[in-house]
């Protein structure tokens, strides 16, 4: 009894915990004192409107974007303050999927996978590159394309490569910047089946942010709506679709 | 008023290309060096402009002779042309042009290969997956181009001079011996390396600023197109400049 109750505790850990963040350009204040706790195992959605500052929030987050204020505490760190090669050990265990999927164009699906891997402190040999490569390309039902550029690959193909890439140090949290936009409805349904299969499979955490509502009935646990800045609202995608607020109405209709 | 904003924006993009340029001096000493993307920069930037640099250095030796010969012929000292053009071809001429010619592909090349890598979040990517993406692309690529255009500097003259002793023989009879004797008895030292050593700060300036401009890359494909056009407009401009300043510093140092 009291090791199920510690094993829910474990569960329900929290593994990334955003305070009071602030961000602002100029004269637009993006995000204004936003919080969230991000939660073990669990998909969480963030659904805004399109310059809400949701691709700011998982910028923030990766540390490609200092916020004003505000902390994002990760592994016991807490992102702002880290220096690059502390950041760096955080990024191998964060994955990031950009949105335009940032393949680099002069590089094989090979080369693409493997560069994750350049990280001085990473000892491993050509031989368990290899290996991860295959495993990572395997996960996503592409093998077949590892000679290939990127250009030769269609959209979801591209992102399942893009995937790849994320899942090739095996990260435990995966930030995914809108992952079905500019794809069609079906694809787009594969690769949230994809994002589903992962998180199974490796028990990833997931961070998604989109607007796709497929993607948000689809792939998230708990949704949060980022409006004004901050936090509106959060809960599960059947309580926040009956809620009678018509500022969280006006993304369900 | 619009001029105040003009030279403001001026002065703010000349205060970050310095940041951008003098960050360069700070990484490139730092490990990990980026040493197979170096040489493989130097393949792509050297080696692929190697023909179109000898074609246009080969036509401007040519023309260069036939346009100088009948003002030559009308002063009487025609005898003279391989001396001048060899002077004219190794001071000047043929570090300025083989630089304007490696700003227009190279300068252009590079700032929209990042341009396109900043807007497609190529370059975030980079950074994200534990690369320093400043010593990567711009590290590797402003070495690559101060390295290679002295020596495509080089062969450009070669060839240039040999695109005018073909131009002396069209309309006189010159032996090859006595044309090079003639050139390089014509040159001495002090015209040679301070000609040599400009190309390099050619060579640092359109890679410094072909980098910049693509790294600093606006988003959209007009933003890329942008990034491409102003860094050769830029580097060509800035060429020109260094050629002003160089032309001073060997004149005061005595060299001319």
């Amino acid at each position: 009894m009291i090791s199920e109750l510690q094993k829910i505790i474990k569960d329900n850990e929290t593994i990334m915990s955003i305070s009071n963040l602030y961000k602002s350009f100029g004269s637009n204040n993006v995000l204004t004192n936003f919080s969230l706790d991000l939660i073990k195992g669990e998909n969480t959605i963030v659904l805004g409107k399109s310059g809400s500052g949701k691709s700011v929030l998982i910028k923030c987050i990766i540390g490609l974007l200092k916020p004003d204020s505000g902390n994002i505490e990760v592994y016991n760190k807490n992102i702002p303050d880290l220096n690059g090669a502390e950041l760096d050990k955080i990024r191998a265990k964060v994955g990031f999927l950009f949105q335009s999927n940032a393949l680099y164009d002069s590089m094989t699906v090979k080369e693409n996978l493997e560069f994750p891997l350049r990280r001085h402190w990473l000892k491993v040999t050509q031989k368990e590159v290899n290996k991860m490569v295959e495993e990572a390309l395997e996960d996503v039902g592409l093998l077949h394309t590892q000679e290939m550029m990127p250009a030769e690959l269609s959209g979801g193909m591209r992102k399942r490569i893009a995937l790849a890439r994320t899942l090739i140090l095996k990260p435990e949290i995966i930030l995914y910047d809108e992952p079905t936009t500019g794809l069609d409805p079906i694809t787009g349904k594969e690769i949230i089946n994809l994002m589903n299969e992962i998180k199974i499979k490796y028990n990833t955490t997931g961070l998604i942010i989109s607007h796709d509502m497929n993607c948000v009935r689809l792939a998230g646990d708990r949704i949060i709506i980022l409006l004004e800045g901050k936090c509106y609202a959060s809960g599960k995608y059947e309580e926040l679709k009956t809620s009678e607020n018509p500022k969280i109405k006006q993304f369900f209709n | 008023m619009a001029q105040a904003i003009i030279i403001k924006r001026f002065l703010d993009e000349l205060g970050d290309m310095s940041r951008f340029s003098s960050r360069f001096f700070i990484e490139w000493f730092k490990p990990r060096y980026e040493i197979a993307e170096f040489f493989k920069q130097c393949y792509i930037i050297g080696y692929k402009s190697l023909p179109l640099i000898g074609l246009t250095g080969f036509i401007m030796g040519l023309v260069l002779t036939m346009q100088l010969r009948p003002s030559m012929v009308d002063y009487g000292v025609e005898s003279q042309l391989p001396a001048i053009v060899g002077i004219a071809i190794v001071r000047e001429i043929g570090p300025v042009i083989t630089a304007l010619i490696f700003a227009g592909k190279i300068g252009s090349s590079i700032g929209a290969e990042l341009g396109s890598m900043k807007v497609t979040e190529q370059i975030d990517a980079m950074e994200v997956s534990g690369t320093n993406p400043y010593k990567y692309l711009v590290v590797s690529r402003v070495l690559a181009t101060t390295f290679m255009l002295p020596v495509l500097a080089i062969l450009s003259d070669g060839i240039s001079l040999y695109g005018s002793y073909l131009g002396v023989n069209i309309k006189g009879e010159t032996s090859s011996l006595l044309f090079w004797t003639q050139v390089t008895n014509s040159l001495e030292f002090y015209d040679v390396l301070p000609a040599f050593i400009k190309t390099y700060f050619f060579g640092f300036a359109v890679g410094m600023i072909g980098c910049y401009k693509g790294y600093n890359s606006s988003k959209g494909t007009e933003g890329v197109g942008h990034s491409a056009n102003s860094a050769v407009v830029v580097s060509s401009v800035t060429i020109f400049i260094l050629d002003l300043l160089a032309v001073q510093v060997t004149d005061l140092l005595g060299f001319n």
